[in-house]
């Protein structure tokens, strides 16, 4: 085991970041490459293992309530900031109540719906006291979900326009060394990192390389050293990880769980509105080609709103397996009469166009009138924020827990304009909006995965998004690269505990 | 007509197509769909109304479109090209960073071209019709019909990834921290394959326009005439043929001359090369107006500057011109 053996210090290791991130201030940004890069330099009170459970970070130790609504976190002892500032309590309430509660948008909506409030009790303690019991609570404190801010260098401050957005101040294992726009960024090792003989490497370049076959080529000749998770084309997968001295895992993204499907505009009315109809289509598409040819067999099916690899997932719903009699049959019992239908195909990639072409050739064949409607990325942003689309693909975080990650997608209050990534379908269902917001405050589990089970049964056979694939986005590295992924999100998590053999 | 004479009209003409482009630019860019505060948003997978608010605040986009048109006019007045609040850097300064790197590039992969356009199709002419002239002919027309992003990929293939020659993608060797000397050849080495790629493209162009001139010209009486006169059969190709021949490489060269610092977005982006082109292209998707609209303008502004270059280039090649306007 690799983790058995002693870590070697020292050496550099160079990854792959991609797109470019537009900063490295984790509090003001969230976009997937700048978690990547600033989750070596911010850290968060927690962190969660495979499995999603809880472990120290910044908190060393946390109680909660019998009642579920006060949660007491006790911080590690001797904590700085990379500026030599000692971390405290203060930076925990300034980081919660204040900065994250103005410009976080997972937190706001915590923050300011279910915390009563966010008090220092002593240097080293933190009390968050809430209105309701909360379940997904104690995993909201990833560090990409709330990251902890230097409290002497922001309060007070224009937080978007702090000169210090550009030199990010963390208490993380790295430290923020160098940005050349277009090339790199450099880390290095904190020396001052609060777990002692921690990090092991002494330096981290994070290269920008935009062609997906150029990083691919990188990483033959040796030039980089860990692809992160989808920054190869899926077709360049098996090959890559053939090489010799060539290592694989789809580990690492267990937070995120994410999860692709189709959106019908329900709004929109005519044959998209019509439940029969889109079960039909359900049947209609081959999702299993869509698994093994498109995606090259990465990836698992999906049976409902919430993914196998999350909490509360539940089998037991309606099932849809390729069927193009039974396509036909309800397609013709929903009253359609070829009505043309465009999908809004998503400007992330060949893989995306190409399942877009097969899901065509799929619909064509239960009889559906469809085509293929193309847009660069924020043209598809403005239509899927807007809901000017027929159907478009979608693909979203689930964010460890239903009440954060998956609810959003399906409750009527969150039918909103300007975010793709809301209830775009505009579909609408009393009760199942009911049973969500009920169970986010359930207080215990097995009432909350009672209601979980009741939902997915519902939606499974309503159908108000067309669920395509549980994704896995692999990380291809060096088998000398050692405890490289060893939480539930990943190299988002930090190179803390890798290690170069 | 006087150089100054001349001079000063185009200048003037010039700044006037520059504020013809700059507004152009403003509201074509603004008729594509989507915006910085969107992409944004859409990016980081999570967003509230609130947070699209505060996003379009800080880029200025909750202001009317004319109040935009004109803080971004009166700013281009004063040479302040604007602030992208997205890399939290002034445009100047993210356009001035990327400036070496593209004309490093573009400069010699122009130089090269040239050269090598110009020796080539001139060689190809003098011997048309044997199997050399085949030989060159064919090969420009293979290099100019190639995709160059196609080419790109292939020689790193070839000579990054099985014959270990060069390295594939960046500017320098990162982490080996070399200075002086050192640095110069370590960047010279990672030039090698992106400035041959895209110098090849050009080479194809030149050499193809240069035979093809040459082999007009070398019809034309003021040549026979010096072939009757004795001269020798090389003096004649490069004083009275070559000479004649070359302006319309001049104008072409003008052209791609102009296209400098607008950068190669293609083969920066397949070789990783931190220049301007690559900063245009993520500007693009990302809808980062100001760096994009900054872009724009300095490469336009190239574009005229070399436009009356060329013409006075014109004028030295061929004192004919000026008597002619």
């Amino acid at each position: 085991m690799a983790s058995a053996q002693t870590p070697k210090k020292g050496g550099s290791i160079h990854v792959v970041v991609q797109p470019e991130p537009p900063m490295l201030m984790q509090g003001l940004n969230q976009n997937g490459p700048t978690n990547m890069v600033a989750g070596n330099i911010y850290e968060s009170l927690l962190r969660y293992d495979e499995k999603l459970t809880p472990q120290p970070s910044l908190a060393k130790s946390w109680e909660i309530s019998p009642d579920s609504k006060v949660y007491t976190f006790k911080l590690q002892d001797g904590v700085t900031w990379h500026d030599g500032k000692p971390f405290t309590a203060d930076d925990v309430v300034f980081s919660l109540d204040k900065f994250l509660r103005e410009v976080h948008p997972r937190w706001r909506p915590i923050a300011n719906g279910q915390v009563e409030k966010i008090e220092k009790i002593d240097d080293l303690t933190v009390k968050i006291t809430l209105k309701q019991p909360f379940g997904p609570l104690i995993l909201s404190q990833e560090v990409g979900g709330a990251p902890m801010i230097p409290k002497h260098i922001y309060d007070g401050t224009d937080y978007r326009a702090n000169p210090a957005n550009n030199t990010p101040i963390g208490t993380g294992p790295f430290k923020f060394k160098e940005w050349k726009k277009g090339s790199y960024i450099h880390l290095v090792k904190n020396e001052n990192y609060w777990q002692k003989g921690k990090p092991n490497l002494d330096e981290i370049y994070w290269q920008i390389i935009p062609d997906a076959a150029a990083r691919a080529v990188a990483y033959e000749t040796g030039k980089i050293d860990v692809l992160t998770g989808g920054s190869v084309d899926v077709y360049d997968v098996a090959r890559l990880s053939k090489l010799p001295n060539s290592c694989v895992t789809t580990k690492g993204w267990e937070m995120f769980a994410p999860h692709a499907w189709l959106t019908p505009n329900i709004a929109k009315g005519g044959p998209l509105a019509n439940k029969q109809f889109r079960q039909g289509m359900m049947f209609a598409i081959d999702r299993e080609f869509g698994k093994d040819v498109v995606w090259g067999g990465l990836g698992k099916l999906p049976t409902g709103p919430i993914s196998s690899k999350t909490k509360f997932y539940s089998a037991d719903v309606p099932k849809y397996a390729y069927d193009v009699a039974k396509a036909k049959e309800l397609i013709k019992a929903s009253g359609y009469k070829g009505e043309p239908i465009k999908l809004l195909a998503l400007p992330y990639g060949e893989v995306w166009s190409r399942w877009a072409e097969a899901i065509k050739q799929n619909l064509t064949d239960a009889g559906v009138n469809v085509s293929i409607e193309t847009t660069d990325v924020p043209g598809w942003t403005q239509k899927a924020s807007n809901g000017d689309f027929d159907m478009t693909f979608n693909y979203l975080y689930q964010l460890g827990d239903p009440a954060t990650g998956v609810a959003r997608n399906y409750i009527s209050t969150n039918i909103v304009k300007g975010n793709p990534f809301g209830n775009q379908g505009a579909y609408v269902n009393a009760e199942v909006d009911k049973l969500f917001a009920d169970a986010a405050i359930a207080p215990s589990d097995s009432a909350r995965q009672e209601l979980y089970t009741k939902v997915q049964k519902i939606l499974a056979d309503d159908v108000p998004v067309l669920w395509q694939l549980e994704m896995d986005f692999p990380t291809i590295y060096r088998c000398n690269i050692k405890n490289l992924v060893n939480s539930a999100v990943g190299v988002n998590d930090g190179f803390r505990d890798a290690w170069k053999e | 007509m006087n150089l100054l004479h001349f001079l000063s009209g185009r200048l003037v003409k010039g700044v006037l197509v520059l504020f013809a482009i700059a507004v152009l630019n403003f509201f074509l860019i603004r008729a594509a769909p989507g915006d910085p505060a969107q992409v944004l948003a859409g990016e980081a997978g999570a967003a509230d109304a609130q947070l699209l608010e505060q996003l379009r605040q800080r880029f200025g986009l909750n202001e009317p479109i004319t109040t935009q048109l004109w803080i971004y006019i009166k700013g281009y007045m004063t040479f302040d090209l604007g602030f992208s609040y997205r890399q939290q850097q002034s445009v100047l300064s993210l356009v001035l960073d990327r400036l070496p790197a593209t004309l490093l590039l573009t400069g010699a992969a122009f130089a090269l071209s040239l050269a090598l356009g110009i020796v080539m199709g001139a060689l190809a002419a003098r011997r048309a019709g044997r199997w050399s002239d085949s030989l060159i002919t064919t090969l420009s027309l293979v290099f100019y019909a190639t995709p160059l992003f196609w080419i790109a990929l292939m020689s790193q293939i070839v000579f990054s990834l099985k014959l270990g020659l060069v390295p594939n993608v960046g500017y320098e060797t990162i982490g080996a921290n070399y200075t002086g000397l050192a640095r110069a050849l370590d960047i010279g080495h990672h030039l090698i394959l992106p400035a041959l790629t895209l110098g090849l493209f050009f080479t194809a162009l030149y050499a193809r326009m240069m035979r093809a001139s040459m082999l007009e010209v070398a019809g034309a009486d003021f040549v026979k005439t010096a072939r009757a006169k004795g001269l020798s059969p090389g003096i004649v190709s490069r004083r009275h043929v070559a000479r004649n021949a070359i302006l319309p490489v001049v104008t072409l060269a003008g052209l791609q001359a102009g296209q400098l610092v607008g950068g190669a977005v293609l083969t920066e982006t397949v070789f990783a090369w931190p220049g301007i082109g690559r900063l245009m292209f993520d500007a693009l998707v990302q809808r980062d107006y100001s760096v994009l609209l900054g872009v724009f303008f300095m490469s336009s502004a190239m574009v005229v500057g070399f436009n009356i270059l060329t013409d006075l280039v014109y004028r030295l090649a061929d004192p004919r011109i000026e008597a002619a306007s």
